[in-house]
């Protein structure tokens, strides 16, 4: 049984079109371990029933975890969002279609933040998830619960979104690989919309193979979202054992104090392991980077308090203040149904963009995004690769950062540059350091860049740096 | 004081005609069950995503070809935030600061801009429902929302009431012809808002403009544009300013009350649509706009007029482009003097079909090559004007061959002059006083004793002829 | 003014947004967005003025649909989730007090 959960998705996959393995008795595996989630990572499993519509006759591939912002036709599908409890959307989402015609059933919805708002799934209404390697510990966001599942043997593997580092920051805080593929890559339609010109489909996998597949079957154009382009070509498992001839750049701005002493360990380690394997590695200066979180914080709420307007109680989901007028109706129903982050950035958003604004915030931002572009435009010219942290920390404590909005911004500080410039990163375990304030070790995660649909060396580089790292390292296991 | 002049600008919607709505591929539909035409996107479900109808963005473009705007080579759509229950994203998908059309002209009139838009739902209110402090309810049908609406917006080039209509019916024709839209005030397909404002003669900055709303005919649109222009003067002239507001007519009455405002302040906060890319029409999308023009009201005009037709006759056939070709069908029939065709069919077939209460001549029973027919034999003095007419009236009725009809009525003119001078002779006899009045160089008298002859006659004498024979006999 | 925003547009933001906000929401509201903006308007110090903004990161055009009609969606279904459903469309109280 175990030595069952132990197989990669690839592996699983093989197998199964070998005929070794029954993929009936592997999904029934993987529904028990998912049963018995401990930390409140699934908000739906396939055990609950109400999955005729989206159900797969012949699995013949790795069952999956889906973040509950995909709409799953007759499934709940929440965003994390009180304003849609109980919503069962009348359509699939298009990634997720692609994984039902793959062959791959539905395993369970996973639990969020808010709207995909935030980096540590405090902002769930349906409660935080806990990170498996530290149960006081937060799993990251804004995918957590698809970060958790995979981690945590609740899952072969799963997919979450990427707006500005919701893929792989959870992915480092959990000790897994993230994709954030090029925006384009995978198609939006029935994904519930957060910040529409940032937000991009993603896996969240045990490794690289099994991202390379995902990707392969979640690519491609899509005649219901216009701005879904897909790949050239599907990906293939990359096969590299080295870094010949390679150039790794490191932001020149980065290497201050905004990463803890651990995090800092493990990246120079990881920039000599790439020299190991024939990389080079050189500084190069992204002048802009650093306004990347200023900008992204003005852009993703302004798109996201136009794009959440929807939530009104007139069509579907909650409604509160019936007994009033129309103004008190909508003011009740967003007042109840939305948590303090989500209006947070709605408030935000909302001043970026009223007259009088608009220039001085949503403009300037902006032009600081065609900077950082350019940026890595000019970087790329001489570079293949831009690598930084994943995340300046390791998990941090549940409720640690809750109360400083903007310290918690800081956890996106090296994946906003990427997200805003639309280029694919992936995040790698890397290997363990002690979080800042002691305790036992915990996973740190590596951060590759390339250039807009260079996915294939992209997951070619990242797997033979995975090879030479060789993170074995699960939660539970002495990780002290 | 100095004369207040008016100036006024318009603002039409009209809805577009193609088979499916604007970003979703529900079909279009009118008058039916309320939310029958809708899908996840146009009822803005979570996770859905806008694509543009190709065939909205081509109608678009005839009528930005029509206009003679210029197309902007990459226009883009942006999101114009405001709640509102007819609204279902909270935000309509417009265009704002780059336009698919721009600089413009039409009859004289200047057009500032045309752009893309989607329609809102409808929504009936119910009004009191017994619920707290007297709030009704309202129920929300959202069959129309996601149809495709061109915006045209002219700049403030008219000055009467009057002018505003005939514009506004010139923009229909112009559009009805080019086959993108029904153009139908009633039903909504065509919507014309007006800016109003009034500034002393002569002056060149604008006075302070209202938006007149919900005037769903021409006539409606005319009263309401009358009756604000008389508030604004008496408003200027007892010392008082005009406010900034949107007024809703009532057709009921013609009054116009404030519209309350659907957003705060009107702060809209446009930005541009994350979830479409720009559009830059090609050359040949352009071409085939250009090229699939027909011939519009304006050139229609110019080119009757170059025919020699009348001013107004050449305007009356400009305007209706059924009535048109109908006359140009007569012309063709028989080489007819196209003046001539063109007087028959706006003068005496309009006549004749307005007293048998019928509308147009392209309806009627009355073929052109039966017109031109008639026509013919009136200009070879087969029968005379008078017996033209009952022969047209017959026509109306029945239709047919005017000949048959001239056959059975026996309304040959009378060619045999033996017969006429016999009836002039008498005539003469039976009216002395008249010939004396006559002879004492009172011309008109004549008519008495034309008169007497063509009741002798039933009117199928040539009134020129019998005139000649009476003077003939009277110089003698 | 920039990068403080007081009770009074904390107020008036809430309401564009449709909002409502509680008296401590309020207050926390207004000193959150302070410190948030305060941080934002360091890219005020930045040259910016030849840059051109950029709103979509791919560089597609004329991305169009066939004006060919799909089925719509049975109206139990699209009904199925309304708050308030009646006569086969979506009752919302009036707006008319709005
Ligand atoms: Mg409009
Ligand atoms: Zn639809």
């Amino acid at each position: 049984m175990d030595e069952l959960l132990e197989l990669t998705a690839v592996q699983a996959h093989r197998a199964m079109a070998d005929g070794e393995l029954s993929a009936a008795e592997y999904s029934d595996a993987w529904q028990e371990a998912a049963a018995g989630d401990g930390l409140n990572a699934y908000l739906w499993r396939a055990g609950d029933g109400g999955a005729e519509a989206i159900a797969v006759e012949q699995p013949s591939v790795a069952p999956i975890a889906v973040k509950d912002i995909f709409c799953t036709e007759g499934v709940p599908t929440t965003a994390g969002s009180r304003i849609l409890e109980g919503y069962r959307p009348p359509y699939t989402a298009t990634a997720v279609r692609r994984l039902l015609e793959a062959g791959a059933p539905i395993l369970g919805k996973t639990n969020m933040d808010e709207f995909a708002m935030g980096s540590s799934n405090e902002n769930s209404a349906f409660g935080p998830v806990l990170n498996p390697w530290d149960e006081g510990r937060v799993p990251g966001g804004s995918s957590g619960g698809s970060a958790a599942v995979v981690a945590g043997r609740l899952a072969p593997w799963a997919i979450g979104t990427d707006t500005g580092g919701s893929i792989r920051q959870p992915a480092a805080l959990c000790g897994i690989v993230g994709l954030k593929p090029t925006y384009g890559a995978i198609s939006r339609y029935g994904m519930i919309a957060f910040a529409s010109s940032l937000d991009q489909c993603g896996p969240l996998t045990r490794d690289v193979g099994d991202a390379a597949l995902l990707l392969s079957i979640l690519q491609g154009r899509d005649g219901c979202d216009s701005t879904s382009v897909g790949l050239e070509e599907a990906p293939r498992l990359p096969d590299r054992e080295n870094l010949d001839g390679l150039r790794f750049a490191v932001p020149s701005d980065i290497r201050g104090d905004a990463m803890e002493p651990g995090v800092r360990e493990v990246f120079e380690a990881t920039l000599g392991r790439i020299e190991e394997l024939g990389g080079a590695v050189a500084e190069t200066p992204l002048p802009h980077a650093e306004h990347g979180i200023s900008a992204y914080y003005v852009l993703a709420p302004a798109e996201a308090s136009s794009n959440l307007s929807r939530y009104d109680g007139v069509r579907y989901g909650m409604r509160a203040g019936g007994n009033g007028d129309l103004l008190e109706m909508y003011e009740s129903t967003r007042a109840e149904g939305f948590g303090a982050e989500v209006k947070r950035r709605i408030m935000l958003g909302t001043y970026a963009l009223s007259s009088g604004y608009y220039e001085a915030y949503y403009g300037r931002a902006q032009r600081v995004r065609t900077k950082i572009a350019e940026d890595f435009a000019n970087a790329f010219s001489e570079f293949d690769f831009v690598v930084t942290p994943t995340s300046p920390s390791t998990a941090f404590a549940l409720g640690e950062k809750t109360d400083d909005p903007l310290a918690m911004y800081m956890n996106d500080f090296f994946t906003v540059p990427m997200s805003l410039a639309g280029i694919p990163a992936i995040s790698i375990p890397a290997g363990l350091a002690e979080p800042a304030g002691g305790g036992p070790r915990l996973p740190v995660g590596f951060q590759i860049a390339a250039p807009a649909f260079a996915e294939q060396r992209l997951l070619d580089a990242a797997h033979a740096l995975e090879r030479a790292i060789a993170f074995t390292a699960k939660p539970g296991e002495g990780n002290g | 004081m100095a004369e207040l002049e008016p100036v006024i600008g318009l603002e039409i919607h009209v809805q577009l005609s193609t088979r499916t709505k604007m970003f979703c591929g529900c079909a279009l539909s009118f008058g039916e069950e309320p939310n029958l035409h809708t899908c996840p996107i146009c009822l803005a479900h979570p996770g859905v995503l806008p694509v543009p109808n190709e065939e909205a963005i081509r109608f678009a473009l005839k009528i930005a070809a029509a206009l003679e705007c210029e197309v902007a080579p990459r226009s883009i759509f942006h999101r114009k935030n405001y709640f509102y229950p007819d609204n279902p994203k909270a935000y309509q998908i417009s265009q704002y600061d780059v336009p698919l059309a721009s600089n413009g002209r039409l009859g004289g009139v200047r057009i500032h801009r045309a752009h893309l838009e989607e329609d809102a739902a409808k929504m009936v209110h119910l009004g009191e429902s017994g619920r707290i402090h007297g709030s009704g309810a309202s129920l929300v049908d959202f069959n129309r929302g996601g149809t495709p609406l061109v915006e045209i917006v002219t700049e403030p080039d008219l000055r009467s009431a009057a002018e505003a209509g005939a514009w506004a019916r010139l923009l229909r024709t112009t559009v009805r012809q080019l086959d993108v839209s029904d153009v139908n005030m009633e039903e909504g397909s065509l919507r014309v808002d007006a800016n109003v404002s009034v500034r002393p003669a002569g002056s060149e900055q604008l006075g302070t403009k209202t938006e007149l709303k919900n005037m769903n005919s021409f006539r409606f649109l005319e009263h309401g544009i009358e009756a604000e222009l008389q508030r604004q003067r008496g408003l200027i002239e007892s010392g008082q300013s005009v406010v900034q507001e949107t007024l809703h007519f009532h057709p009921e009455d013609g009054s116009l009350t404030p519209l309350r405002s659907k957003e705060e302040a009107h702060d809209y906060r446009y930005f541009p649509e994350p979830d479409l890319v720009p559009l830059a029409p090609s050359e040949q999308m352009l071409r085939e706009a250009r090229e699939s023009l027909p011939e519009l009201p304006e050139a229609r005009g110019e080119r009757y007029r170059e025919l020699g037709l009348a001013e107004d006759t050449a305007a009356l056939l400009a305007a209706d482009p059924e009535t048109a070709q109908y006359f140009e069908r007569v012309t063709a029939a028989a080489d007819l003097e196209p003046r001539v065709a063109a007087n028959w069919v706006t003068g005496e077939l309009a006549a004749a079909l307005r007293q048998a209460g019928e509308d147009g001549a392209a309806e009627s029973r009355v073929s052109p090559e039966g017109l031109a027919a008639l026509i013919g034999m009136v200009q070879e003095k087969k029968i005379s004007h008078g017996s033209a007419k009952t022969v047209l009236a017959a026509l109306v009725r029945e239709g047919g061959e005017p000949a048959a009809i001239v056959e059975r009525e026996g309304l040959t003119q009378i060619s045999d002059s033996g017969e006429l001078e016999s009836i002039v002779d008498a005539a003469l006899e039976s009216n002395p006083n008249a010939v004396e009045q006559v002879r004492a160089g009172n011309q008109k008298a004549i008519g008495a004793i034309v008169g007497a002859v063509m009741k002798e006659t039933k009117g199928r004498a040539d009134g020129g002829e019998v005139n000649r024979l009476i003077r003939e006999r009277l110089d003698r | 003014m920039r990068g403080v925003i007081d009770r009074e547009q904390v107020l008036h933001v809430a309401r564009l947004a449709r909002l409502r906000l509680s008296e401590e929401e309020v207050e926390r509201m207004a000193s959150e967005l302070s410190g948030i903006l305060d941080h934002v308007d360091r890219i005020a110090e930045l040259d910016l003025d030849e840059v051109e903004p950029t709103s979509h990161v791919v560089s597609l055009e004329n991305v169009l649909r066939p004006d060919e009609p799909r089925p719509s969606w049975p109206r139990e279904v699209v009904l199925e989730q309304a708050p308030d459903p009646e006569d086969g469309a979506f009752r919302v109280p009036s707006p008319q007090a709005e």
